[in-house]
């Protein structure tokens, strides 16, 4: 388990290392919302996950979709808006998806997953014979959402088997917790008669571990819990900033937020050689994944609203 | 023949829709009861895993569908009043309708928004009283607007049947009508297909809904004076615009009555697209509620913002005179 949460966590590290070079060089357009410094939290959620449970994910949510079982390669296809990828072009870094590994996409509106989960999540028990959870993913701004907090609402009513994971990196894009959220973030799960606990969101085994605590009262038929991580987005809220340089967090905080770095904390407690194999390994694969996503084709125009319907339409 | 009134047709599509599909189920607020005489009985018929009361969470249950839905469920959503869409337009035009463009075609979204009794109930003033259908059919999820019994059954049915978000708008209007209907002939309306309620040979008038019927009443008046065809959408979106052109370039004249506001309204479009690939031979006409109208409480004043059958003859003799 040590090793595959290390793999995970430096996996997702190098994918958005090698995203904001693409912005940068502008193979990807329109930016992302780098996961850096976040990434233990999708590494122990999804370690806690089986192949068919379902996630919902946020504007932030590469290393959701990595964690949960996207090809990399197809992965960063679509992060390049190629046919190739994930969602054949048509969904970017907001709406990344692959229903086939349980995947219900990334979500470009804050709180918006919470009730998608919560519904997928009370189908598979409508449909029985399984135990089958959802997971939905979201940050401190999305606490204050009332869409969230009506779908756990629901979820608590009907105990539904979905796990609420907040990611609180402190800030609401540069909105300080502190500033948007009145009481506690757990408080408000208490208030539904969610179990909740809070967690150190840098240290991928530790949220591995509560993650599966959680995971498994959800199968047990005990309904939903609340997770929340405590983190540090080490890199700006969006690859805009890189540009734009607004200021909002403490230079210090800046420096001491970063010492804690879930990379290193995975890292330290494998032997140096198998580290040094899993980082040739993922180095090679995200080297592939870029050769293959600059130069597959790009969409046709003439197919721009293709997938709209599931069903025909006419014009 | 039986009397089928329009409100049991569409209990009657729903139980039929829910007798031959396990994934379909209803949920919305005080239906176990049902406050809206449409899942009236089916508590006792289906279970209270298939009839599902909700809490007052319109945008948490909407998007709990869409999520159900993903998972391979077909939920019925019905809103109490036309308004509570506003709330939900978030999680219906940006969440269910954009999965399929934007996952690639991998998902699918099948969930029914319906709405009984959308429209003037009269006097239920500013919040209670909207027909925002044209809103659905802008940012094209797919929008439909039955007038007949056996329109509303089979356009409900279709609805549920879809593999995409589809909303059902039932007119206040509309609901007490009755029609003599042969129950064993009710069947799925396609969407997209419009049709032909009473031939004419000199004007289209095109009816959204209950205004079907106010058409119908109109075409009888001017009888001998005016030969009006009655042409209903029954899909706002997709709309039959071929099947509005062949009444048109037969007629070469055109109003539209539509129980919504003018400006930016779908009266606007039907008469845009007209204008654009379709023979007239007068300027056409629409008869809509004032632009950017609120309906104001008092009798009088919520009459004086609807459309009526006297603008509509008004209308009708304007256009046949040109």
């Amino acid at each position: 388990m040590e090793a595959s949460l290390y793999r995970m966590v430096r996996l997702i590290r190098r994918f958005e290392e090698r995203c904001v070079e693409l912005v940068r060089s502008g193979d990807i357009i329109g930016g992302i919302h780098p996961y850096i410094g976040q990434e233990a939290i999708a590494a122990g959620v999804c370690a806690a996950l089986r192949f068919d449970d379902i996630i919902t994910s946020t504007h932030r949510g590469h290393g959701h979709v990595l964690a949960k079982g996207a090809d990399p390669i197809r992965m960063l296809a679509e992060l390049c808006g190629k046919v190739t990828g994930l969602n054949r072009g048509r969904g970017g870094s907001m709406h990344a998806a692959d229903f086939s590994k349980g995947i219900f996409g990334a979500n470009g509106i804050v709180g918006a997953g919470g009730a998608i989960a919560t519904g997928a999540a009370w189908a598979f028990l409508r449909q029985g014979g399984g135990d089958k959870v959802a997971v939905s993913f979201f940050g401190d701004g999305a606490v204050s959402q009332g869409v969230l907090l009506e779908a756990m609402n629901l979820a608590a009513l009907w105990k539904v088997p979905v796990l609420f994971v907040c990611e609180n990196n402190g800030y609401a894009t540069t909105l300080t917790v502190s500033e948007s959220v009145a009481g506690t973030i757990c408080g408000r799960a208490s208030a539904f008669g969610i179990p909740s606990s809070t967690v150190d969101g840098m240290d991928a085994a530790v949220v591995f571990e509560a993650a599966s605590a959680a995971v498994e009262s959800a199968r047990r038929g005990e309904g939903p819990a609340f997770l929340e991580c405590l983190t540090y987005r080490f890199d700006a809220h969006h690859t805009w900033e890189h540009k734009a340089r607004v200021r909002y967090r403490p230079a210090e905080e800046e420096v001491s937020g970063r010492l804690r770095d879930p990379v290193e904390i995975a890292g330290g407690r494998l032997d140096p050689a198998e580290r040094e194999s899993i980082d040739e390994a993922i180095e090679a694969l995200l080297d592939e994944a870029v050769a293959f996503a600059t130069t597959s084709p790009a969409p046709d125009p003439s197919t721009a609203l293709d997938y709209l319907y599931g069903s025909a339409v006419l014009p | 023949m039986a009397r089928l009134s329009y409100l049991k047709a569409l209990q009657r599509a729903l139980i039929d829709e829910m007798s031959r599909d396990e994934s379909v189920f209803v949920l919305g607020e005080d239906i176990r009861v049902g406050v809206n005489n449409v899942t009236t009985g089916l508590l006792a018929k289906f279970g209270p895993q298939r009839v599902l009361d909700t809490p007052l969470s319109e945008q948490g249950f909407t998007s709990f569908a869409t999520g159900a839905a993903l998972a391979g469920m077909r939920p019925v959503i019905e809103f109490q009043i036309p308004s509570l869409l506003f709330l939900v337009f978030e999680q219906i035009a940006n969440q269910a309708h954009k999965f399929s463009l934007m996952t690639g075609g991998q998902a699918r979204v099948p969930v029914t928004y319906f709405v009984p009794g959308s429209g003037s109930k009269t006097g239920w003033a500013g919040q209670h009283s909207d027909h925002p259908y044209g809103l659905f059919a802008h940012v094209g999820v797919k929008t439909v607007v039955p007038a007949t019994p056996a329109d509303a059954y089979g356009l409900f049915v279709s609805a549920i049947r879809e593999d995409d978000p589809v909303v059902i708008f039932a007119p206040a209007g509309s609901l007490g009508v009755r029609d003599d209907v042969d129950l064993e002939t009710l069947s799925a309306v396609p969407l997209g297909v419009g049709t032909i309620h009473r031939p004419g040979s000199d004007v289209t008038v095109v009816a959204v809904g209950h205004h079907v019927q106010t058409a119908l009443a109109v075409a009888d008046q001017l009888e001998g004076e005016i030969s009006v065809e009655v042409w209903d959408p029954r899909s706002l979106y997709p709309f039959d615009w071929s099947g509005l052109a062949e009444s048109v370039n037969r007629t070469g004249r055109l109003v539209v009555i539509d129980d919504s506001n003018r400006h930016c309204g779908i009266a606007g479009e039907i008469l845009a697209t007209a204008a654009e690939q379709m023979r007239l031979t007068a300027p056409p006409r629409r008869v809509t509620r004032p632009s950017g109208a609120v309906l104001p409480f008092a009798l009088a004043l919520d009459l004086a913002c609807q459309p009526d059958a006297e603008q509509l003859v008004t209308a009708v003799r304007e256009v046949a005179k040109d």
